[in-house]
Order: C-alpha cells, then sequence, then structure tokens
C-alpha cells in the first residue's frame, strides 16, 4: 500500500510542528508556503542576506523562533517542502495550488490547515491613505526589511502586539509618537484572570509598557480613534496626524508621519469553508469559526485545523496544537501513537484557551465604533464601499446578512475576499438592522481564495 | 519626493538598480518591491475607484493593496516579490493595447 499523502497548509508554528510529528512518525508530509521561506508570520525569517541576529528579530521570543526554525532545517529531506505556493481552491479530495503561475492538483488522504491569521481591522476616516499600515505589517516592515514605517509613528488599535510593535520600534531607535489603546484600564482589568494563567507572558508585556512609558512615549488607553488626517507636500500625499478622542471625549491632535493600526487578530478560515467543514459562532471573539474539537479535528474527516487559522491563541499554543493535530490524523488513519504526548499537548493548550479568553476580554474588538463610523469612511479598501453603502444595503435594500449586502453593494468583493473589511462590515450591517452580529453572519469563502495570475500554467486534472 | 519608509538596519547589501516610471532607483538586495519603492517614494499606485495614491496596508499578501505592474504589463505583488536587476515598475495602470 502507498504511504497516505498528508498535506500541511503554513509553515509557521503550528505547520513546521505538524510537518515534524509527521515525519517523525516515518511519513513524507508536503508542506505548502505561501511565503518564500518558513517561519511564518510571527517568525517570520529576515532574507537569506540579512545579518541581526535573532534576539534583535524576535525579542523575548527569540530563542522559540530560532528553536523552530533551526527545527525545520533538520527535517528538510524528510519533508516536500513547497515555497511560494498557494493553495487557492478545493476539488473533492484534491487542493489546488499555484507557484510562479504554475498551476498543479494535490490528492490528499491527511490534510492539517495551518493558515495563520491577520490583522483583525476597525476602519476610520483616512486609513487608507499611504502611511497607514497594518501593525503587523509595521512588524514586518521592521522584521523582514529592517525598515520603519516611519520616522514618527503612532500605534493605534488593541491587543498585546500593539504594544510589542511599539517597543520593538523603540529598540530599533525609532520613537512612535504615541501608543493609542481603545480598551481601557478598567476593561484590561476584567481580562487578568484568564492573562494570569500565563504569568511570564502576562510580565513580558507589562515590562513593554514600563520601557514605552519610561522612554516618554505617550500611552493612552479607552481611545476612540476619529480620522486620520492627511499631509500634502506637493505631489506627496499621506497619513499626517491622528485625530482621537479621550475616555472622557476630549478631542486631541496628534501629529506623526505614519499609522500603525490593528484591533487584534483575525483566523484565515477560507479554506476550512471551501472544505465544507461547520462553522460555529464564538461570541468570545464575535467571529464565525470553523468548529474542533480538543485536537483540531473538523467536522469534515481527514481534515484537522491548528494555530491561529482555529482560533487566536498564538504562536505557543500553536507550536502544540500543530503537534496534536498531527498526531491525531496519524491516529485516525490506525497508525500507532503515544497518548501520553496526545494528554501532554492537550494539558499545554488548556491555560492557553483562558489565555485567551482574557485577552479578548482585556482587550476586546471596538465592535461598537462600527456604528458611528461616518457615512462617508471607506470600509472596503479594494473598492471603496463605505459605510453609508452598506448601511444602504442593510435599510433601503433590505439585506438581512453580510452576503446579501455583499451582492448589492460589494463589501467584501473586491481583491481581499473581505479579509480587511468583513467584519466591519458586518458589524455596520447588524447595528444598522438592529441584529446580532451572528445573525449578520460571515462572508462565504469562494475559489481562488487569493487572486491567481490571469495566465496560469498547467491542467487541472 | 520623500520616502515613507526608513531603514533602521541592514544598510551594508549590495546595490541593485531598478526603475519606476521610468526613473532610476537603487533598491538593495533583499529588498521586497514594496520596500524598494517605499524607502524612494510615497505610493505603490493609485486604487482603480477614487484614484487615490496607495502605499500597500498589510504587507502580509492579504490585502492585495499592493499590486503594482511591469512596464510590459505584468502584475505583481509588491510585499512579497523581491526585486531583482533591471525591473521595470510603473505605479499606474499600463493602458491596455491591441495585440
Amino acid at each position: 500500500m502507498d504511504a497516505p499523502v498528508i498535506v500541511v497548509i503554513g509553515a509557521g508554528p503550528a505547520g513546521t510542528r505538524a510537518a515534524q510529528t509527521l515525519a517523525c512518525a516515518g511519513l513524507r508530509p508536503v508542506i505548502l508556503d505561501e511565503n518564500q521561506r518558513q517561519g511564518g508570520q510571527i517568525y517570520r525569517r529576515q532574507p537569506k542576506n540579512f545579518t541581526r541576529p535573532a534576539t534583535k528579530l524576535y525579542g523575548a521570543s527569540a530563542a522559540s523562533a530560532t528553536a523552530l526554525h533551526t527545527d525545520f532545517e533538520a527535517l528538510r529531506s524528510s519533508v516536500d517542502y513547497r515555497p511560494e505556493t498557494m493553495a487557492w481552491g478545493v476539488s473533492g479530495d484534491m487542493l489546488l495550488t499555484e507557484c510562479r503561475g504554475q498551476a498543479d492538483a494535490l490528492r490528499f488522504d491527511g490534510l492539517i490547515i495551518a493558515s495563520g491569521a491577520t490583522d483583525r481591522i476597525m476602519p476610520c476616516p483616512g486609513w487608507t491613505l499611504p502611511g497607514v499600515f497594518s501593525l503587523g505589517g509595521s512588524q514586518i516592515a521592521l522584521k523582514a526589511q529592517a525598515c520603519a514605517i516611519g520616522q514618527a509613528p503612532v500605534f493605534m488599535g488593541t491587543g498585546p502586539l500593539l504594544y510589542l510593535v511599539a517597543w520593538q520600534y523603540l529598540q530599533a531607535g525609532v520613537k512612535p509618537r504615541a501608543v493609542l489603546d481603545t480598551s481601557s484600564l478598567t476593561t484590561r482589568l476584567r481580562g487578568l484572570g484568564g492573562l494570569r494563567r500565563r504569568p511570564a507572558v502576562l510580565a513580558q508585556g507589562l515590562r513593554y509598557m514600563a520601557d514605552l512609558a519610561r522612554s516618554g512615549v505617550t500611552l493612552r488607553s479607552g481611545i476612540r480613534p476619529v480620522r486620520v488626517e492627511a499631509r500634502q507636500d506637493g505631489e506627496t500625499l499621506c497619513a499626517g496626524a491622528v485625530v482621537w478622542k479621550d475616555g472622557r471625549g476630549r478631542t486631541h491632535r496628534t501629529e506623526c508621519d505614519a499609522v500603525g493600526m490593528g484591533y487584534g487578530l483575525r483566523s484565515e478560515t477560507q479554506l476550512a469553508d471551501l472544505l465544507k467543514c461547520d462553522f460555529a459562532f464564538d461570541a468570545t471573539s464575535r467571529q464565525w469559526l470553523p468548529v474542533t474539537d480538543r485536537d483540531g479535528a473538523t467536522s469534515r474527516a481527514g481534515v484537522y485545523l491548528a494555530g491561529d487559522g482555529a482560533g487566536i491563541r498564538g504562536a505557543d499554543a500553536a507550536e502544540s496544537a500543530g503537534a496534536l493535530a498531527a498526531l491525531r490524523c496519524l491516529q485516525d488513519m490506525g497508525r500507532p501513537v503515544m497518548e501520553g504526548e496526545m494528554a501532554r499537548l492537550r494539558a499545554a493548550l488548556k491555560p492557553m484557551n483562558a489565555f485567551r479568553h482574557g485577552l479578548e476580554t482585556g482587550f476586546p474588538w471596538p465592535w461598537r465604533h462600527a456604528a458611528d463610523l461616518p457615512d462617508d469612511t471607506v470600509v472596503c479598501r479594494c473598492e471603496n464601499v463605505t459605510a453609508g453603502d452598506i448601511r444602504r444595503a442593510a435599510g433601503p435594500l433590505d439585506s438581512p446578512e453580510i452576503n446579501r449586502a455583499k451582492a448589492f453593494v460589494r463589501v467584501g468583493m473586491g481583491r481581499c475576499q473581505g479579509r480587511m473589511c468583513g467584519l466591519a462590515g458586518a458589524e455596520i450591517l447588524a447595528a444598522a438592522r438592529g441584529i446580532t452580529i451572528e445573525e449578520a453572519g460571515r462572508i462565504r469563502s469562494a475559489a481562488p481564495v487569493k487572486p491567481l495570475p490571469a495566465k496560469i500554467r498547467g491542467v487541472v486534472t | 519626493m520623500t520616502g515613507l519608509f526608513r531603514r533602521v538596519a541592514e544598510t551594508g547589501r549590495p546595490e541593485i538598480a531598478i526603475t519606476v516610471d521610468g526613473h532610476a532607483v537603487t533598491a538593495l538586495e533583499g529588498d521586497t518591491i514594496l520596500t524598494a519603492l517605499l524607502v524612494a517614494g510615497d505610493r505603490l499606485r493609485f486604487n482603480e475607484f477614487d484614484k487615490m495614491p496607495r502605499a500597500g496596508f498589510c504587507l502580509m499578501g492579504a490585502c492585495q493593496d499592493c499590486r503594482v505592474w511591469t512596464e510590459d504589463g505584468h502584475e505583481l505583488r509588491a510585499c512579497s516579490t523581491s526585486v531583482t536587476p533591471g525591473l521595470r515598475i510603473v505605479t499606474k495602470e499600463v493602458p491596455w493595447t491591441r495585440p
């Protein structure tokens, strides 16, 4: 009998540990990675000719990042690693892939999706100006390209990444003008119960805040973004200031030359959707997520999820979840696995779940802001669909949920397929119709999950 | 034109000459197209709907707002494509001509 084909999508913490577990069991997994180099986003590697040490790039997580990269290099001969390869669709038990304009189809017996996450975005007027980037993007510029997004950036949003990125910029010699957090101190205290489950991580976060404060960086909590103002200088048009309101409703204006914004993360779930895995509403994050059991098994036999693509729990949890999903996959195929190791990984994930709940409670997605966005605010940056357009879909056009609104006004129809606007768009619709966010639904995924070249070589069989 | 990005390290890499909208731009080996264009300038493209400048957003291949064109009409995602010597980029869409 031929060895089963197990495909791992993604080569971040979850994908790497899944592949390693499969290779240890004597299989040769195929790893599909959209990136040029293994590591994923949080442990993204710099290009080969860069020389900064891991401690400069990953801060307190340097040891974890280095271990993940080194372990992967040791695996290279026992896995079929395919960088710059996108899984863009599904046909039966085949994955449809593309690599540098070459199409291919890959049959799988088992599939572990570790597709990660992107920033969760709440738009504000002016967020499409040049110089405004996502928080994750601001970090990638620094980590993978040794560039700052500006000389005097403002970081705005909520979540631990806000402080990590601001701290990393400070370390790189770029002092942020301000760190503006939409969560209030009272809200953060509410999350403390869960956050205390991982004391070292909590202490690290507090250290970042203390370092920023000591360096004279303005830290404000409980803020509300009003708009990003443009700066015009000859032909140049880019971000020039952030206007925001403090907890008491007073308006402030902070001059800057760049803005990094993000409100926690959202899972990349398109492939699970195309595979027809069941989804359920997750009240904690106000998102629809694929249903998995404690090991990452989905409602579809042979398909497993691990890492932030299954719900945001961070890199350490992703490593455990990747290994656990791979063991479960092997077990479901009737192969011998060490039950003790599975029990150990499940136990390791327990505090991660509590921590995740603490994060979502302490640094919540500011969903109420959506209802107050001015009508002319661009929500879909691909096609400039505005908050007013979505309200028109909700009211006069009578869309009961987000997919109908998409059909009417094209929110989520653009090139990014709703990755940037989908969550905020649903909140605007829900508020305008007076329904719950659960009722507003989620944008259905469609292949290709990302744009493909119009001219693609190869025959799909 | 001033650049949006500022290099903070890794500046000793070999230079690579590329062309942006007909002007010579010096990039460094290992730069993405996005980095090279935003160190030298303040935009990558113009939005098709309001014609306003855009400079990318997510830098991780998700938002698709960093798509640029080569002079011969190929579309590239600037955040995930490395510069190569002689690359010729335009920040405005090339008018379609009949073959």
